[in-house]
């Protein structure tokens, strides 16, 4: 081949693996052509590592295959083992890994003083920099998911101005870079600051917050890879960057609109910490739930002619999407119509839900969204709450004085009875009283998750024989 | 439907524009951006139609792709440059095969637990 027929084959190349990671995504907008998208992306992929290593300038190949061994081995491993319910974090690690590789590449584009340009300095100062923000952020997402850093908002005074100054400093490095790129001080500088930074704008960030985060991070990483695409001008790394970056920019607004919050007040609220204001005891301590044991909540659901089972995040806590099932199973096999009430914001990624409970193989057409089973409820026999408190918290719809007002809930209090298994009465993450707790036709069924599941299983299974 | 036929087609003329200077690599900083902005607006288009039941696999999937900064990484690590800079290269190259290999065999994975009826 000659090289200017390798270079051709290495633009086409490029152009067809853009095409395919288009046509990859818009197979997802169904669950029947999903498979097929992931495949075509593959393709894709693979078509841009060919042309990739067919560049003339290319000599070292033992750094390659060495990289790529040990990378493909450590991503199969990962593919292969991680069990579903430990989704969260593995998106939050591959997305630091991301934006690491878009980092480490900057750094070695810089340390190489192939930079002559102003235009390509500023772009490299904000690949090194989202890329380096977004390792650290999604490593400090990573512990709090694994309860290894506190995921309650760690906070300090003045947060948000620091964090704010920061951010701006780190802008002005890179503006001074441009005018001075061959000052290495700015820019290893500016490589700590942003190391740090990642730390900074996550720690303030709750634990229910965590499905925007993730999101965020992820349109970092795709941002930093189409900044990568600037550096080398290179078109299918801007282009499936912009797609990624675009991925997780509308998912993050799509938490936010679920949570009814501005996604400034995610980001710089530390919304989720334990406050009560003071002078005002807690509400639930006047009244007292109706209480019920296992036998109960069994009678009441084995009377059921239609259940709406709607999980939290304490489903996914105590694993018990295994054990719902079954309890799914038996209600159907018992003559009851049953489907999963999904809020969007259930859970501590965008899609938590519907991946648990698929991983336990409800079908999909049983996992219901929010829009369209709320009209429902009134007209449900049994509401099984799983775990969920706030997005079924009534308050958010009619008390105008609470800090989740104006959240679209689940409207499972309409339903003619609601049972909530729970382990025990403490406020949500929003720390806000639930009255739903409180209302006649609620039933508090107190325990752990997966406990209580089986237990009703167990309790049912025995009634039929 | 009709926002996203545009941006594809201006997509591949730019893409066509800039393949005719291919060889001589001339820095065209302005197609990029174009290209930039046009892909976010078509990515915009295109996951608004993903259905939140499929926002994970969505996730996983695009995060696979971003693994296309293996592209970079594999220049910066077969590069006949300072050794420091191949080390750098080869860290990144390990980072987004981990991302692209794992992203797409997860992805599947997941797909593949997503079922209408049972059997």
């Amino acid at each position: 081949m000659t090289v200017e027929f390798k270079e051709y084959f290495t633009e086409a190349a490029y152009l067809v693996a853009s095409v395919l990671f288009i046509l990859g995504i818009r197979d997802l907008s169904s669950a029947e052509t999903a498979r097929r998208g992931n495949f075509l992306a593959q393709i894709g992929m693979f078509l841009a590592i060919v042309g990739t290593l067919l560049n003339q300038e290319i000599v070292k190949f033992e750094w390659i295959i060495a990289g790529m061994v040990i990378g493909s081995l450590t991503g199969a491993v990962m593919a292969i083992f991680m069990p579903m319910t430990a989704m969260p974090e593995r998106i939050a690690i591959v997305n630091g890994l991301g934006g690491a590789a878009s980092c480490l590449v900057g750094i070695s584009e810089y340390y190489r003083h192939e930079i002559d340009l102003p235009f390509k300095m500023g772009v490299v100062g904000f690949e090194v920099m989202l890329g380096a923000l977004t390792f650290t952020g999604s490593m400090i997402a990573f512990g709090k998911l694994r309860g290894l850093v506190n995921s309650s908002p760690v906070t300090y005074k003045r947060q948000n101005a620091v964090n704010i100054s920061w951010a701006v400093l780190m802008l002005a490095l890179i503006a001074c870079l441009v005018y001075f790129p061959s000052q290495a001080v700015l820019f290893y500088l500016l490589l700590v600051m942003a190391i740090a930074f990642g730390v900074m704008f996550v720690l303030p960030i709750g634990g229910a917050d965590m499905p925007v985060v993730i999101a965020m991070l992820n349109a970092y990483s795709g941002l930093a890879a189409a900044a990568t695409g600037f550096v080398l001008d290179n078109k299918v790394l801007i282009i499936a960057g912009a797609l990624d970056g675009s991925s997780g920019l509308l998912l993050s607004i799509l938490m936010c609109r679920a949570m009814n919050r501005s996604i400034v007040n995610v980001l710089f609220g530390a919304v989720g910490q334990v406050i009560r204001p003071s002078g005002q005891p807690a509400k639930t301590s006047d009244r007292e739930p109706n209480k019920i044991m296992g036998e109960e909540a069994a009678e009441i659901l084995a009377r059921a002619k239609s259940v709406i089972i709607t999980p939290g995040y304490g489903m996914a806590a105590a694993g018990a999407q295994f054990a719902v099932r079954e309890l799914a199973d038996l209600l159907k096999a018992n003559g009851a119509t049953v489907k999963y009430a999904i809020h969007p914001v259930a859970g501590r990624m965008p899609g938590h839900m519907n991946v648990l409970l698929a991983d336990a193989k409800v079908p999909y057409n049983e996992l219901v969204e929010m829009d369209e089973i709320n009209p429902q409820f009134s007209e449900t026999d049994v509401v099984l709450v799983m775990g969920a408190n706030d997005v079924v918290n009534p308050a958010a719809r009619d008390s105008e004085g609470s800090p989740i007002y104006g959240m679209p809930i689940l409207n499972v209090d309409q339903a003619k009875t609601v049972i909530i298994i729970k382990r025990s009465m403490s406020p949500g993450f929003a720390g806000i009283d639930n009255e739903l707790f409180l209302m006649p036709h609620t039933h508090m069924f107190f325990g752990d998750g997966k406990a209580a599941a089986e237990k009703l299983v167990e309790i049912l299974k025995q009634k039929e024989t | 439907m009709t926002t996203s036929l545009l941006v594809v087609s201006s997509m591949v003329v730019l893409g066509a524009a800039e393949m005719g200077d291919a060889p001589t690599h001339s820095p065209s900083i302005l197609a990029s951006f174009y290209i930039f902005v046009l892909a976010s607006i078509l990515g915009y288009q295109l996951i608004t139609r993903v259905p939140p039941l499929l926002h994970t696999p969505l996730m996983s999937g695009t995060n696979a792709i971003s693994g296309i900064s293996l592209v970079g990484s594999l220049v910066a690590a077969g590069l006949e440059q300072p050794l420091l800079c191949n080390m750098l290269g080869f860290l990144a190259v390990a980072c987004s095969m981990c991302n692209v290999v794992g992203g797409f065999m997860i992805t599947d994975r997941m797909l593949k637990m997503f079922k209408k009826e049972e059997e």
